[in-house]
């Protein structure tokens, strides 16, 4: 028991606190390379969001006056946290799908929302007008996209005769048997709603609502400087990598890593990255409650449809 | 050359500060985030709030009003971090000098680090100023 444990706490700092900041680095070079790309610009060097990271690190940390002191500087890792165990279940599900416990998908599902959580926590604890407002915001949009996002989820669940078991989920689509559950049209409809839900978990453009950098000078962000702020900023990178990850998982058999298979899986997730990062640079930001009408409006119904046609097996 | 150092020069983020500017100095500042002088390639970004800066990037006179606001943004600032004054009137006066309301120049009230002249400076006079500065930290 002791030596399992000690195992998974091995995992959790080598996938999860190593190797996906990594990735997630790579993930947001690729996304400000692309934006570059699609504004006609040059655009960052490899190692840009690395020295973005390290030099916050080297900063000097502020506290505002008069905010919640502690729990201001423990949101960040709070969220940080959470990515790390999210990805650290998804990598070795990926590795081992035999392996995983019943209901991963349930905890992948609740981790997912800590990041946001600790957003939230962060900008009310600064003290600022600012930051407060952008918190509000981003807690409205959690209550938008959250319902279709687990609607859409069920679909592969569906799918996979009722599988909560994130290993079980990727078994079932090997495509000698079952093949992906995005081949299927309510995996396709699955796959429209989760990447405009992708894009409000990231608060990418048309939903950077709570962030909105021209108008509440980066929201919940606005008092955080040196290492916090790094924190926050590596845990939006790794989401950049976990996210696709998931997505990948449920609906495109997730990935495999013999041969020319490893190629492939990494073309799968790159191809979620850029899609977000392409709708992120053609779109304007709507306002909150177009968002929340968006999200509970023809997002919801897009995801009923999509659960009533994979009950009936389509 | 320490890391932290060389972190800072290779992605200093920018804040832009107007302490009474004319406008035309902030329109050159915008112009060099344009594609056609792309910033990001030195990992320059213009960021938001203060907290967030590594260099601030002062435009026009320090009117007796920014006087005050102008520190206090200089302290918010975390440090280590830098102050640029763009544009012949943040260098000394330019066309208001004698004016009643700037008794200082900028650099009596901040730190400047470097000065870039103009009126308004060109945004390859702009990207040359910046680029000097980070040599110099480089070089420290
Ligand atoms: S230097 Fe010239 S362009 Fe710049 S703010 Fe002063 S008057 Fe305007």
């Amino acid at each position: 028991m002791e030596s399992l444990t000690l195992k998974y706490f091995g995992y959790f700092i080598g996938i999860g606190c190593i190797l996906t900041p990594l990735a997630g680095m790579l993930a947001s070079w690729v996304d400000r390379k692309v934006t570059a790309r699609v504004q006609w610009r040059v655009g960052p060097p490899l190692l840009q969001p690395f020295w973005d990271f390290v030099k916050l690190l080297g900063k000097e940390t502020v506290v505002p006056r008069g905010s919640a002191r502690t729990v201001f500087l423990m949101a960040p890792l709070l969220g940080f946290s959470a990515v790390a165990l999210v990805s650290t279940i998804l990598w070795s599900t990926i590795v081992h799908p035999e392996t995983g416990f019943v209901g991963d998908l349930i905890v992948v599902l609740y981790l997912l929302m800590i990041p946001s959580m600790a957003v939230i926590l962060g900008g009310f604890a600064s003290k600022n007008p600012i930051a407060s407002l952008g918190a509000s915001r981003e807690m409205k949009l959690i209550l938008g996209y959250e319902l279709p996002f687990i609607l859409a989820c069920l679909v592969a669940v569906i799918h996979t005769e009722g599988s909560i078991r994130l290993g079980e989920i990727i078994i079932y689509q090997n495509p000698e048997t079952y093949g992906p559950v995005g081949a299927k049209l309510s995996g396709i409809l699955a796959i429209i709603v989760c990447v405009m839900v992708v894009q409000a978990k990231l608060t990418c453009v048309p939903f950077d609502i709570p962030e909105a950098e021209t108008e509440i000078m980066s929201g919940p962000f606005v008092e955080y400087s040196g290492p916090p702020l790094a924190v926050y900023k590596l845990t939006r990178m790794m989401m950049l990598i976990t996210l696709p990850v998931f997505l990948v998982i449920l609906f495109l058999g997730g990935m495999h890593f013999q041969g020319w298979a490893i190629l492939w899986s990494i073309l799968k997730v790159l191809l979620f990255l850029v899609l977000v990062t392409l709708i992120r640079n053609t779109n304007p930001r709507v306002r909150i409650d177009q968002a929340v009408r968006f999200f509970w409006g023809p997002m919801t119904v897009i995801a009923v449809a999509a659960v009533i046609l994979a009950l009936t097996g389509n | 050359m320490n890391l932290k150092m060389k972190a800072l020069t290779k992605s200093p983020w920018v804040y832009h500060l107007s302490t009474g500017s004319c406008n035309n100095c902030d329109i050159e500042i915008l112009d060099c985030l344009t594609p056609r002088f792309d910033l990001e390639r030195f990992g320059i970004q213009l960021v938001g709030s203060p907290r967030h800066a590594d260099a601030l990037l002062v435009t026009g006179n320090m009117t007796l009003k920014s006087m005050p606001r102008a520190l206090e943004v200089y302290n918010q600032m975390p440090k280590p971090g830098v102050v640029i004054a763009i544009g012949t009137c943040s260098l000394g006066h330019g066309i208001f000098d004698g004016s009643y309301i700037c008794p200082k120049t900028v650099d009596e009230v901040l730190p400047v680090d470097i000065y870039i002249p103009g009126c308004p400076p060109k945004p390859e006079a702009i990207i040359a100023g910046v680029a000097k500065l980070l040599n110099k930290l480089a070089g420290k």
